[in-house]
C-alpha cells in the first residue's frame, strides 16, 4: 500500500468545449504547482475528437514540459468502425493510456496502462486479473461503497487506486444522443449542440426538482461530487490518486482547495464553502461512496 | 435461431417449455442476478428440477449470474456458479471477468456465455473474452444496428445473442448508475433497477404522479395509463421543454427484422422478461415461435397480438435501425 498523500489527477473534460478553450484550460493545468498528474482525451462521443486533435500534441507537450504524468483516455463506448480505430490509434501511443472500454483493454494487455471508471471494476479478484495484465492504476466506478473500494485495494495492492472526488459523475451512456433529441436532432446529424452547453443540459422533472445532466450520449450526475471532506477516508481505503473531472467553473482554485485540505491547510468544512462559492451552478454529493443514494451529502 | 425465453419462478419455466422454448434462462434467488425481485427467482433444488424438466422436453437452461460480485462476498458468486453446474445446466450467462476467470479455470468444460452487462459492443472486446476465458456466446448490448452486428458476427469465434421482444435499455447495459445515484441500489451491485421499493404514485389534481426516491418521473393526465416510473423512460423538463427525454415508454420489438438478424449471423434470439408472470411468457413463446417457424409472409399476424402486452402498447426496434439514434 502507497503511503504517500493523495495525489491530484485532472481527468478529461467531459464535454465538447471549443478547441482553444480546451487547449487553454490544460495549459492553465500545466502551470498549476498542485495537479501531479493529467489524463487527457475524448471519451464520450467519438464524433467530438476532431475538436481536440489539432491542439493534442502541444497541450501533452506542454504538460509533460511541466513535469506532469500523462496519460491518454480512450473511448467509453467502442461500437463503429471508426471508433475501433480511434481507440486503436490511442492504444498505440507510446504513453501511457487509460482503457475505458473492453476493445482498449484488450489491445493494451501485456504493457503498462491504465484502467478507467468505465471499465467494471467491482471486487479484488478483478483488479488483480488487470494488475496480472498490465493495469498500474484503476480509477474505480463511481458508485462503489468505501467497503468495497477497501477490499479492492486490499486484494490487489501492488498497483495504484483512484477515484473522482471532484466533478459531476458519469452514470450512463446510450447509443442514442438524448442531447441532440432534445434539440430537435438525431445523432447522425447532430450539428453537435452539445457544445452549446460547455456545462452540460439540465434535466429537471416535470415538478422542477434538479435531477440529472445530459452530455452528448452520456447522462451525468446533477450533482457535483465532492469528496473534499472524505481525504482521510480515501488514503484510508487505499486511493492513491484523487481525480478532478473539469466543469465549466474554476477547476484550477478546485485544485487548490483540495491541495488545501489534503495537506492541513484548510478544514473539510471550509474547503466544502470553497467549492461552493468556486462552482454554485450545482449542488454538492458524496453519497456513494457512503453507501447512499449517489446525490446525497452526508456531512462529515 | 435459437429462442432463449425467461422464466422468473418454475412456473414460467414449465410454462415457457412447454410453449416451444429452445432454451430458458433463470437465476438464483440472491444478488447473483440481475432480476434480483421480491417473489422471483429460484432456490438450487428449483433449479435442479427445472433442469430435468427441460432436458426431458430437449430445453437448455441458461442460468444468469450477471451482476458483479461484491468485494469481499465473491463466494457468494462462486457457490451460485458451482451450484448451477452442479445443476447440470447447459450455460452460465456471466457479466464480471472475474467470474468469467473462475468458471474457466474450475469448469473448463462448462458452457460459458457473456452476458449483456458485460457491456462488450465491439470485434476486439469481444475476442478479448473469447481467448481469456473461452466463452462460447456473447449477448450484446442494445448499442448495435443490424448491419454492425453483421460486421462483428463475420470477425469473432463465438456465437452471437440478441434481445429481440420485451424491455428495452436505453442505456448501454452494465455501465447504468442511474439507478442507484438516484436509489442507492443499481443493476450491477444489486441485480435492480428503480427498485419498487422507491416507488410512490401519488394523486394531483386530476393527475397521477409517478415517483421514484421523491423525484417526479412522470405525471399522467386523466384516462392516461400510468406506467411504472423507470428513470429512464420518464417524462423531464429538459431545453424548456416537457418530454421523454432518453426513451418513450415503450417495449423493443424487432421480430419483423428476423431474416436480417439470421443474415447478420446472430445465433439466438433473447426473450426478455424475467419478472412477468407465466401466462404472459407463455403467450409470447408461442406467439414468436410460431413467428420464427411461418413464411416471413405470414408473420406479421403472430406478432401482432403480442403488441397489445407490450409496455405502453408501442414498441420499437430501439439500436437496431440507425434512425433510433
Amino acid at each position: 500500500m502507497n503511503e504517500q498523500a493523495l495525489r491530484i489527477t485532472m481527468g478529461p473534460v467531459p464535454y465538447l468545449w471549443e478547441g482553444t478553450k480546451w487547449r487553454d484550460f490544460y495549459f492553465g493545468v500545466a502551470d498549476s504547482p498542485v495537479v501531479d498528474a493529467v489524463t487527457l482525451g475524448e471519451v464520450v462521443c467519438s464524433k467530438r475528437e476532431h475538436f481536440i486533435r489539432p491542439f493534442l500534441d502541444e497541450v501533452i507537450e506542454r504538460l509533460e514540459a511541466a513535469g506532469k504524468e500523462v496519460a491518454l483516455a480512450t473511448l467509453a463506448l467502442v461500437t463503429l468502425e471508426r471508433e475501433r480505430q480511434l481507440t486503436r490509434q490511442v492504444t498505440q501511443s507510446e504513453r501511457l493510456v487509460e482503457a475505458n472500454d473492453l476493445a482498449a483493454l484488450a489491445m493494451l494487455a501485456g504493457r503498462p496502462h491504465h484502467i478507467g471508471p468505465f471499465v467494471n471494476v467491482y471486487n479484488g479478484p478483478t483488479a488483480e486479473l488487470l494488475a496480472r495484465q498490465g493495469a498500474r492504476r484503476i480509477c474505480l466506478g463511481a458508485e462503489l461503497p468505501a467497503q468495497s473500494i477497501a477490499r479492492i485495494t486490499a486484494a490487489a495492492p501492488a498497483i495504484d487506486y483512484e477515484l473522482v472526488a471532484f466533478g459531476r459523475l458519469p452514470l450512463a451512456i446510450s447509443a442514442r444522443c438524448a442531447h441532440a433529441r432534445a434539440k430537435g436532432h438525431t445523432k447522425d446529424n447532430c450539428q453537435f449542440v452539445c457544445g452549446e452547453d460547455p456545462d452540460g443540459l439540465d434535466v429537471d422533472t416535470l415538478d422542477e426538482q434538479a435531477f440529472l445532466t445530459i452530455n452528448g450520449v452520456q447522462t451525468m450526475s446533477r450533482h457535483c461530487q465532492a469528496l473534499i471532506g472524505d481525504l482521510d477516508t480515501l488514503a484510508r481505503i487505499g486511493i492513491t490518486h484523487i481525480r478532478l473531472s473539469p466543469q465549466d467553473c474554476d477547476m484550477l482554485a478546485v485544485a487548490g482547495v483540495f491541495a488545501g485540505v489534503r495537506d492541513g491547510r484548510l478544514g473539510g468544512a471550509e474547503g466544502t464553502d470553497m467549492l461552493r462559492a468556486i462552482y454554485p451552478a450545482a449542488a454538492l454529493s458524496n453519497g456513494f461512496i457512503h453507501g447512499a443514494p449517489g446525490m446525497d451529502w452526508v456531512a462529515a | 435461431m435459437e429462442l432463449i425465453c425467461p422464466a422468473g419462478t418454475p412456473a414460467a419455466y414449465r410454462e415457457a417449455a412447454d410453449a416451444g422454448a429452445d432454451a430458458i434462462y433463470c437465476g438464483f434467488r440472491n444478488d447473483t442476478n440481475a432480476r434480483n425481485f421480491p417473489g422471483l427467482n429460484f432456490s438450487t433444488p428449483e433449479l435442479v428440477e427445472a433442469v430435468a424438466y427441460g432436458r426431458a422436453r430437449g430445453v437448455g437452461t441458461y442460468v444468469a449470474l450477471n451482476t458483479f460480485m461484491r468485494a469481499g462476498d465473491e463466494d457468494l458468486w462462486y457457490r451460485a456458479a458451482g451450484d448451477a453446474v452442479a445443476a447440470g445446466a447447459e450455460a452460465l450467462i456471466v457479466a464480471d471477468m472475474a467470474l468469467m476467470a473462475h468458471v474457466a479455470e474450475r469448469y473448463p468444460e462448462q458452457r460459458l456465455h457473456v452476458s449483456v452487462q458485460a457491456s462488450a459492443s465491439n470485434v476486439d472486446a469481444i475476442n478479448f473474452l473469447v481467448s481469456s476465458f473461452g466463452a462460447r456466446r456473447l449477448v450484446l448490448p442494445r448499442v448495435l444496428t443490424i448491419p454492425e452486428i453483421a460486421a462483428i458476427a463475420r470477425n469473432v469465434n463465438c456465437e452471437l445473442e440478441v434481445f429481440a421482444f420485451g424491455g428495452l435499455c436505453v442505456m448501454a447495459e452494465g455501465r447504468c448508475s442511474l439507478s442507484s445515484y438516484v436509489t442507492g441500489q443499481s443493476p450491477n451491485m444489486h441485480g435492480v433497477c428503480s427498485p419498487a421499493s422507491h416507488v410512490r404514485y401519488r394523486e394531483d389534481g386530476e393527475d397521477m404522479v409517478s415517483e421514484l426516491a421523491g423525484f417526479t418521473i412522470n405525471r399522467f393526465g386523466p384516462g392516461e395509463p400510468a406506467g411504472y416510473p423507470t428513470l429512464c423512460k420518464g417524462r423531464f423538463h429538459i431545453a424548456e421543454d416537457d418530454g421523454y427525454a432518453f426513451e418513450d415508454p415503450v417495449s423493443l420489438d424487432v421480430m419483423n427484422h428476423i431474416e436480417a438478424l439470421a443474415d447478420a449471423g446472430v445465433t439466438a434470439l433473447k426473450i426478455e422478461g424475467r419478472q412477468r408472470g407465466k401466462a404472459y411468457v407463455a403467450e409470447v413463446v408461442r406467439r414468436l415461435k410460431d413467428a420464427l417457424n411461418s413464411a416471413p409472409a405470414d408473420r406479421a399476424q403472430h406478432v401482432e397480438g403480442l403488441r397489445l402486452l407490450s409496455e405502453g402498447q408501442r414498441t420499437t426496434t430501439g439500436a437496431y435501425e440507425k434512425k433510433w439514434r
